[in-house]
């Protein structure tokens, strides 16, 4: 469930970066002050541990399908929660990078959905208060168990919230967390069990490791910290949004136009088409560009139906259609073109040398 | 199991493509990373319904691709793969959004189609660009950027020892999953005992080895910062490519090019 | 001040969690020697090299390296002093490319950075690995690894070389080709291994541990014929000495 660059907006995605950014760095700021050198490798390794624990799969009892850890918990209980969200971070931004899960755009995103909330949630305000110090079979399982629940249900959340205020989507807000948090209940009853497996094992093997960590970790933020990290998301994406709410009001007069209907007045089919294409309209290199029927202009506007409303669409998707041919081309030779050319240097070159 | 052992595969493709010497590669990462950066935003910023203004952005990729010397159809195929998640969510657009948009001739398109065509489209532009800029970079050196752009460097090297023990621990885990599975008889084993069990030891010996790395960390003379030597010059060449790049995108931003090339085309046509 | 001795004089060594893994242990190894160290799994060797650059302080017991003891004062000269190469190189080889694994110390050290470039192209050049420079380490074999390894170690300069298992996990020509380089060398030699064979070839002189204590010190020659004494340390007689089972020949 990694957000993805092609269903976010810009506001929404450097919201998310920026909330990113500061974490990251409040993370690292802190794990300098407190380092003792053995951390650098110890992250790094077990970053590459949550990749390779991803690869190993357990049956579900009775479902006949197979789960795997996540990794935020179960770092979070073994670095501390700063630690661990540097890690995750790491996980999640060579995963953007390589396996092209989700984005650069979307990192941030990712980075807060699937590391901010199991670290800086999650593990401090409920793992920790039902397990935390104790070494008793229930307590583990049952803290695993809820810490992961609900450090899947914000991921989701925060999913459910970013693509909506992105408006790439067009999943209602309801349906989407009708079907979003379902299903993250399930994955998070899954991760919690094999977190808590793992847990009691090393338990039971290796206890020192885990009560290593526990007393150096103290609050990782304190509840006004993180209140105040939410309401400065909020005020980043709230400012974000209205900007862009006012630099493009035909955006509004959109949403508004959808409301009304087609009927409406001032809305027709043309005019809805280039909700974003305004703003060249507006520069007006070129200001219509449509099919012009018989050599006779007609405003969009001034028709009285939507047949030639749309046939202005349709000339402007033939255009778009027969214009976007031409720039793949252009651009398929043009690369075509480079290639042949660098293939051409590389043998050249050594054959001259 | 099959689709992490493939990108882990993947991954060390990748680096030899990052180890080819073209132009390209041997720009500096800063340069290349604000320039992909500033692609991704530009391509997202567009609205919703915006298809063929998007196409001239495909330039970028494609040059990236063909400069860099990287195979096409590999990049293509992997892009085709990756992420089902932004498909998924976009495959409702079309249920949702049911009122006609365009008409070519007899044809009616639905804004929910042209809006889903243009989420698949952003994901394409997006993901090719990461990819290639991966393949032209190399992700030690896209660290080395991130560092020198201001990222903490203590997240810079952790990400470089995670990428580094990626390798090792991907090989164990293997190892490991494939002793189990060669004791599995009737999916018997395969539960969440043996799993716990399984992974904790992956993680025990994962924590020596921490440990042991520390400890040759520490007979080299670590003293809590890892030191790299690696010059980076942002030079005329670099400027310019940002520069260049920059202004294309923003020019393809605020001017359809398809739009205008198909207008004069019909226009000459007739 | 020559550096190139060390000396151990009852150590003694107990991990946190109360396992007493070294009881006692005294030598003295001088300059230019080649010295293995011998005994069954976890009779303590790892436990002892780890003692050799001050990276583990005995509970009681010293050590001294060089003229002086080692002191918190000394341990940065001593870390530079004695080099020390892991058993398994995945965990020396931990920067993104060989050159800057080799470079990592020197740069530890504070040299400038030509400097630096001139050690690790020479260290390098001495294992022969100087092709490597550009490249991962997870894309090296096993063989490669393991002189790079040594290379990272070598670009210090240090006057004691210290090996745990070089030759584990080799393939036989790998396992040669590593021999010869360690035939090359100047540097006193401590090599703690199961590779009876390679002692023979490398080391005058042979200390043999068990549970903590040494139990045998001397000749190579005169340790490697003594089959009890092997026995008791879960070795065997290197093939090398014994008689060939086809021909009969030999000084078995």
């Amino acid at each position: 469930m990694h957000m993805a660059d092609a269903l976010i907006s810009p506001v929404v995605g450097a919201a998310a970066w920026a909330a990113t950014a500061g974490a990251v760095g409040h993370s690292s700021r802190k794990l300098r002050e407190e380092l003792d050198g053995h951390r650098i490798p110890l992250m790094g390794v077990l970053g590459a541990f949550i990749f390779a624990a991803q690869m190993v799969n357990f049956t579900i009892p009775a479902t006949g399908s197979s789960g795997h850890l996540g990794g935020g918990l179960i770092l979070a209980a073994l670095l501390g929660p700063q630690a661990a969200f540097l890690t995750l971070a790491s996980v999640l931004t060579v995963q953007a990078l390589f396996f092209a899960d989700g984005g650069l755009l979307a990192l941030g995103c990712n980075i807060l959905n699937l590391g901010f909330f199991p670290c800086f949630v999650a593990y401090p305000f409920i793992y920790r208060k039902i397990a935390g110090g104790h070494m008793k079979r229930w307590r583990i399982t049952t803290g695993a168990l809820a810490g992961a629940v609900a450090g899947l249900q914000l991921g989701a959340l925060g999913v459910v919230l970013e693509t909506w205020l992105s408006g790439i989507s067009e999943l209602p807000l309801r349906t989407f967390l009708f079907l979003m948090q379902p299903i993250h209940l399930a994955i998070g009853l899954v991760e919690g069990l094999a977190t808590a497996a793992v847990v009691l094992f090393v338990v039971k093997a290796r206890p020192e490791i885990l009560r290593e960590t526990e007393p150096a970790t103290g609050p990782a933020l304190s509840p006004r910290a993180l209140a105040a990290v939410f309401l400065g998301a909020a005020i980043v994406l709230g400012g974000g949004v209205s900007y862009f709410a006012s630099v493009r009001p035909d955006g509004l007069e959109w949403a508004l136009s959808r409301i009304s209907g087609p009927g409406a007045p001032g809305s027709t089919a043309g005019e809805v088409h280039d909700i974003a294409g305004d703003l060249q309209d507006r520069t007006a290199v070129l200001p219509d560009y449509g099919f012009r029927e018989g050599g006779r202009r007609e405003p969009a506007a001034a028709t009285d139906g939507t047949p030639d409303g749309s046939a202005t669409g349709a000339g402007k998707a033939v255009s778009g259609l027969v214009g976007g041919l031409l720039t793949l081309l252009i651009a398929g030779a043009a690369g075509f073109f480079l290639k042949r050319r660098h293939n051409a240097a590389a043998r050249g070159g050594p054959a001259g040398s | 199991m099959g689709r992490i052992e493939r990108h882990f595969q993947d991954i060390g493709y990748l680096d030899t493509l990052a180890g080819q010497d073209t132009a390209v590669h041997r720009l500096d990462p800063r340069a290349k990373l604000v320039t992909t950066l500033a692609f991704i935003a530009t391509v997202v910023s567009f609205g919703k319904y915006e298809i063929s203004s998007l196409i001239p952005f495909l330039f970028y990729p494609l040059y990236l691709l063909a400069a860099g010397n990287l195979p096409a159809g590999y990049v293509f195929r992997k892009v085709l793969l990756v992420s089902p998640f932004a498909v998924l969510v976009g495959i409702f657009n079309p249920l949702l959004d049911q009122e006609i948009h365009i008409r070519i001739g007899a044809l009616a398109l639905s804004g929910g189609w042209v809006s889903f065509v243009s989420i698949l489209m952003r994901f394409t532009l997006t993901v090719g660009a990461a990819m290639t800029f991966v393949a032209v970079t190399g992700f030690n050196t896209v660290c080395m950027a991130l560092e020198r752009l201001g990222a903490p460097r203590f997240f810079a090297i952790q990400l470089l020892f995670l990428y580094r023990y990626l390798f090792v621990l991907v090989e164990e885990a293997t190892a490991m999953v494939r002793a189990r599975s060669l004791r599995v008889f009737n999916g018997r084993g395969m539960g969440l005992p043996a799993y716990g069990s399984l992974m904790g030891h992956l993680l025990l010996r994962t924590l020596d080895r921490a440990q042991r790395i520390h400890s040759a960390m520490w007979c080299r003379g670590f003293d809590g910062s890892v030191r790299v030597m690696r010059p980076l010059s942002f030079g005329r060449r670099e400027f310019a490519f940002v520069l260049g790049w920059v202004a294309f995108f923003a020019v393809m931003r605020f001017f359809n090019l398809p739009s205008y090339l198909g207008s004069t085309l019909s226009e000459f046509m007739r | 001040m020559s550096h190139h001795i060390v000396e151990a004089r009852d150590l003694h060594f107990t991990y946190p969690d109360g396992t007493q893994v070294l009881r006692g242990i005294t030598f003295r190894i001088t300059h230019g020697e080649s010295v293995a160290i011998v005994g069954a799994n976890g009779a303590g060797k790892s436990t002892l090299l780890l003692h050799l650059n001050g990276y583990l302080r005995p509970v009681s017991g010293e050590l001294r390296v060089g003229d002086s003891p080692l002191t918190r004062e000394n341990l940065r000269m001593v870390r530079r002093a004695v080099g020390l190469v892991f058993q398994d190189p995945d965990d020396q080889l931990f920067m993104p490319t060989v050159f800057d694994d080799v470079a990592f110390g020197p740069l530890n050290l504070g040299l400038p950075p030509e400097e630096v470039t001139k050690k690790v192209e020479a260290a390098l050049q001495v294992v022969g690995a100087l092709h490597l420079k550009d490249r991962p380490p997870y894309r090296l074999s096993g063989g490669e690894k393991r002189a790079v390894a040594i290379a990272t170690v070598l670009s210090m300069s240090p006057d004691i070389l210290v090996m745990d298992e070089p030759t584990s996990n080799l393939d036989p020509r790998a396992r040669r080709t590593l021999i010869e380089l360690l035939k090359g060398f100047q540097h006193t030699k401590i090599i703690a291994t199961h590779d009876l064979d390679m002692v023979m070839d490398l080391c005058r002189r042979t200390l043999v541990i068990r549970e903590g204590r040494i139990i045998a010190d001397g000749p190579t020659e005169r340790i490697m014929r003594d089959g009890q004494l092997l026995a008791s340390s879960n070795l065997e007689i290197p093939l090398g000495l014994r008689g060939c089972p086809v021909c009969g020949e030999g000084t078995g």
